[in-house]
């Protein structure tokens, strides 16, 4: 039977031009009708080090980048060293055969080799090094069948704006690898439904929940440069005039959530976004928020901790941390994406309970999700959007405006500055109905605690809001796979691979975090017959805000704290393990 | 010139009797009347100290934030509604000390807000600890063999950091002060007015009649406010004489004036959310 999927890697240094050429097979594949998934590995340096990125590629729905590669494109000779060995028979390796040098004796049998002669085929472009990935990007277009017309039309639109010469360059030596393939080699067996008519977007985790900002009314984004969360601010710093967004790099994280409390304050949706290091500074805030009921937005996208960790690495190590974040109790949402097209609607819906609500609403992300890249086909721009509840203006007949109002879901009328009668001071202080300090010169027993309930009542409703989560897949399965954010995808395709193999399993994915379905997880869990908690940390983290909310105990757990995400085969081998115990 | 009442509260400021303080929120409430600018639009955001608790003794919107971030939520409100009127208000330990980093960067960013610090050169809530501005050698609770490092120089900062107005007032010259706060709201651009508003209960050093010995105005000794340099050799005034008045002001393009996100002015009056149209082509990007 035909191959219908494919896994590409390619391997180099920082500065190598791996992230682009990773990107523009992607496209080319996406333009092809086919889905994509792509993960890029690399280090904390700007040039050198150790980087490859995996794209895989089918004509169905991919939910990772894949295990084993079919194809290498070693960009050097390090790179050729340290993954031709590893891949498997019936794979191939494209290289430059005027520099690398690979013999037999370093690679499996039956592992094609492609070389390729790059000086020649440069030669009439000027030989820009970097030419060589896109004349390797030609050459595996055509041994996977694939239609020259796309790899043309992605050039013109990633050179677009640049000089005609580039874009000729480009489409020059893509062409010399397509051409120099079509005489030498033969086309593998690989026949998925290519549709040239159909594009789906190639999005990560980070691109949607800028989109998903935007369609929700985002109007206001503050960050300090922090990876993984960095290229949120590039998207709203390059759309911010087109969308209306006032965006602002700030000298800190402290400032940075400050800044966005100030901005809600005054009526705007607005958000901020780090990861752990920035969110970390942002704690004192958080509860700033929360006791002054101002809608905030904070996206943290995890990476390797403790400190600065694996600061180009994955990780699901901050739950505990985005949950206690803060002094006192207080109200708060997290909410936990689980893919990318995920990302884009959580955004927009965290704008709502934000603003319904009045307190901080974090969306928790993590490396892998923000950065990786997957195909999305149902985006739609036309969210709902609820402000909640902000009062009328000239709405107040009270004698003093009370901005913190009594009521019985705990949700206050808001009015924003510049609105005629309803003046209030918002105050980090304890304060009564109206905002008035109630701990300076007497502290209010009686107001404290009434306050204090109004604010956490907040929490009840938005509990009874909030959709809980459904177990995914058959009831009495052999193995329940537990899970939060990223893994999603991996215990999605997980759960299809055991059924290949006679293993019966369902999923449980949860995506609120806070305020935590407890009743409904209890009931789902208690009645599983082997349970497999699944996440990105050292100590299982959701696990134990399981065991602390449910009292059930999660036995068997698979975790994963060496930087890189889940690989299918990974979590397959576990679960064949759990299911059998 | 509005009615002084419009801007008063009943609750009633818990300063201790004496405090520079009352000089300062009679001084804001003076200026904003002198303007006729309704209460409204007047937002004034704070930090943590005894001076911040300004606000709540005033009628305006208020924000009374935590300590030393005063300056990132003034801005961040400021940013997305230009049309408001933001005071910041706040001591010398939450602006010049713990939210120093917050005051530089808005000052050479020139995010059009007013910045009142009453500075008392102590931390007064706290019980009296050397502030950054405590003099060198000053004893305090923290420092009983005497203060070691130099104070902070707020005007000279402001001066070489960028603000676009630079003023000092004293409390004991309540006309003089309102005026300064005054000339600072009508400013375009970021303006500093330092005040030196005595700790009658932690700092019996820095008195009113330490500083009344001191003291003498700019405008009455023919200071240019338009020369930087002269301003900055002013600023190094201290111990024998203290100058108070406007140091210097010049006109820069507000940050609000040049940030793209403001093109279609103050984005809270912005339809939310985008249209179908848009995107699709911001879709097309990933294409």
């Amino acid at each position: 039977m035909p191959k219908t999927e494919v896994v590409v890697r390619i391997a180099g240094a920082a500065g190598d031009g791996i992230a682009s050429t990773g990107e523009s097979f992607a496209r080319v594949a996406s333009r092809s009708g086919l889905h994509v998934f792509a993960y890029n590995s690399y280090q904390s340096v700007i040039r050198g080090g150790f980087v490859w990125l995996q794209v895989r590629a089918g004509d169905k729905k991919i939910y990772s980048q894949g295990d084993e590669p079919d194809f290498l494109i070693a960009l050097n000779q390090d790179e050729a060293n340290r993954h031709g060995p590893a891949m498997p028979s019936g794979s191939g390796i494209f290289y430059n055969g005027d520099k690398i040098k690979i013999d037999n004796s370093m690679i499996k049998k039956g592992v094609e080799l492609y070389p390729l002669p790059i000086k020649d085929l440069t030669a009439k472009y000027g030989q820009n090094p970097v030419m060589q990935n896109t004349v390797a990007l030609g050459a595996l277009t055509k041994i996977l069948k694939m239609n020259f017309d796309m790899v043309v039309s992605v050039i013109k639109d990633t050179f677009g704006d640049k000089n005609k010469a580039i874009v000729d360059a480009n489409i020059g030596v893509a062409q010399a690898g397509y051409d120099y393939a079509s005489s030498h080699w033969e086309s593998i067996d690989f026949s998925p439904k290519y549709d040239y008519n159909s594009r789906r977007a190639v999005l990560t985790g980070n691109q949607a929940i800028s989109l998903g900002a935007a369609a929700g009314g985002c109007k206001f984004y503050s960050a300090y440069p922090m990876t993984p969360a960095t290229s949120i601010l590039h998207w709203m710093a390059a759309h911010s005039e087109k969308c209306g967004i006032v965006v602002k790099q700030m000298e800190d994280e402290i400032s940075v959530l400050n800044m966005t409390i100030g901005a809600g304050f005054a009526g705007a949706r607005a958000m901020c976004g780090t990861s752990g290091g920035g969110f970390a500074l942002m704690t004192e805030a958080v509860g700033l928020a929360a006791i002054t009921e101002t809608p905030v937005v904070i996206v943290t996208s995890q990476r390797g901790g403790p400190s600065t960790g694996l600061p180009t690495k994955t990780e699901q190590g901050d739950l505990f941390q985005v949950l206690g974040a803060s002094q006192g109790d207080y109200p708060k949402i997290v909410i936990a994406p689980s893919t990318v097209e995920d990302c884009f609607y959580a955004t927009a819906e965290a704008f709502n309970l934000a603003e319904k609500y009045q307190l901080p609403v974090i969306l928790m992300s993590d490396l892998y999700l923000s950065e990786h890249m997957e195909t999305v086909s149902n985006i739609n721009f036309n969210v709902p959007i609820d402000r909640g509840l902000v009062a009328p203006p000239n709405g107040n007949n009270w004698q003093q405006f009370k901005r913190y109002a009594f009521t019985e879901s705990g949700v206050s009328p808001r009015s924003l500055p510049g609105m005629e009668g309803m003046i209030h001071v918002a105050a980090s202080d304890e304060h009564d109905e109206t905002g008035a300090l109630i701990s300076d010169a007497v502290t209010n027993e009686e107001t404290r605690v009434r306050i204090m309930d109004k604010r956490m009542r907040k929490m009840q409703y938005a509990l009874k809001e909030l959709p809980p989560p459904k177990l995914l897949g058959p009831q009495n399965a052999d193995v329940t796979l537990v899970g939060w954010g990223s893994t999603y995808n991996v215990l999605r395709e997980t759960a299809d691979v055991l059924a290949k193999n006679g293993v019966t399993a369902n999923h449980l994915q949860i995506r609120y975090i806070w305020p935590f379905h407890d009743e409904a997880v209890e009931k789902i869990l208690s009645n599983a017959k082997r349970i497999l908690d699944v996440e990105g940390n050292y100590s299982g983290q959701l696990a134990k805000l399981i065991r602390m909310e449910t009292g059930i105990k999660i036995e068997h757990k698979l975790l994963k704290y060496d930087g890189e995400p889940f690989y299918p085969n990974q979590v397959v081998k576990k679960a064949m393990e759990v299911a059998k115990a | 010139m509005m009615d002084l009442s419009v801007y008063k509260v009943e609750t009633r400021a818990t300063w201790c009797p004496g405090c520079g303080d009352f000089a300062v929120l009679r001084g804001i409430q003076t200026a904003l009347a002198a303007l006729e600018i309704n209460p409204k639009d007047v937002l004034v955001v704070s930090g943590i100290g005894c001076s911040s608790n300004l606000p709540g003794f005033l009628k305006s919107y208020g924000f009374h934030g935590i300590h030393g971030r005063a300056i990132p939520v003034a801005t961040g409100a400021k940013l997305v509604n230009p049309d408001l009127n933001v005071i910041v208000a706040g001591g010398d330990g939450d602006g010049y000390g713990i939210g120093l980093n917050h005051w530089v960067h808005a000052m050479r960013r020139n995010f059009d807000i007013t910045y009142i610090v009453m500075n008392n050169q102590i931390y007064g809530l706290t019980t009296g600890q050397a502030s950054p501005t405590t003099e060198k050698g000053q004893r305090s609770k923290s420092t009983p063999a005497g203060v070691i490092e130099l104070p902070i120089n707020p005007i000279s900062m402001a001066l070489v950091t960028g603000s676009t107005f630079v003023a000092r007032a004293f409390s004991g010259d309540a006309d003089h002060l309102a005026k300064m706060v005054e000339l600072g709201i009508k400013h375009k651009g970021f303006s500093l007015v330092d005040i030196l508003s005595p700790c009658v209960t932690y700092n019996k050093h820095n008195t009113y009649q330490w500083f009344r010995e001191r003291i003498y105005r700019l405008e009455d000794n023919g200071h240019n406010t338009k020369n930087l340099d002269d301003a900055i050799k002013k600023s190094y005034e201290w111990d024998a004489k203290i100058p108070i008045g406007v140091f210097y002001e010049t006109e820069r393009p507000t940050y609000e004036d040049e940030e793209p996100g403001l093109k279609r002015g103050p984005v809270i009056s912005q339809p939310l959310g985008i249209s179908e149209e848009l995107g699709k082509e911001l879709l097309k990007e990933f294409e």
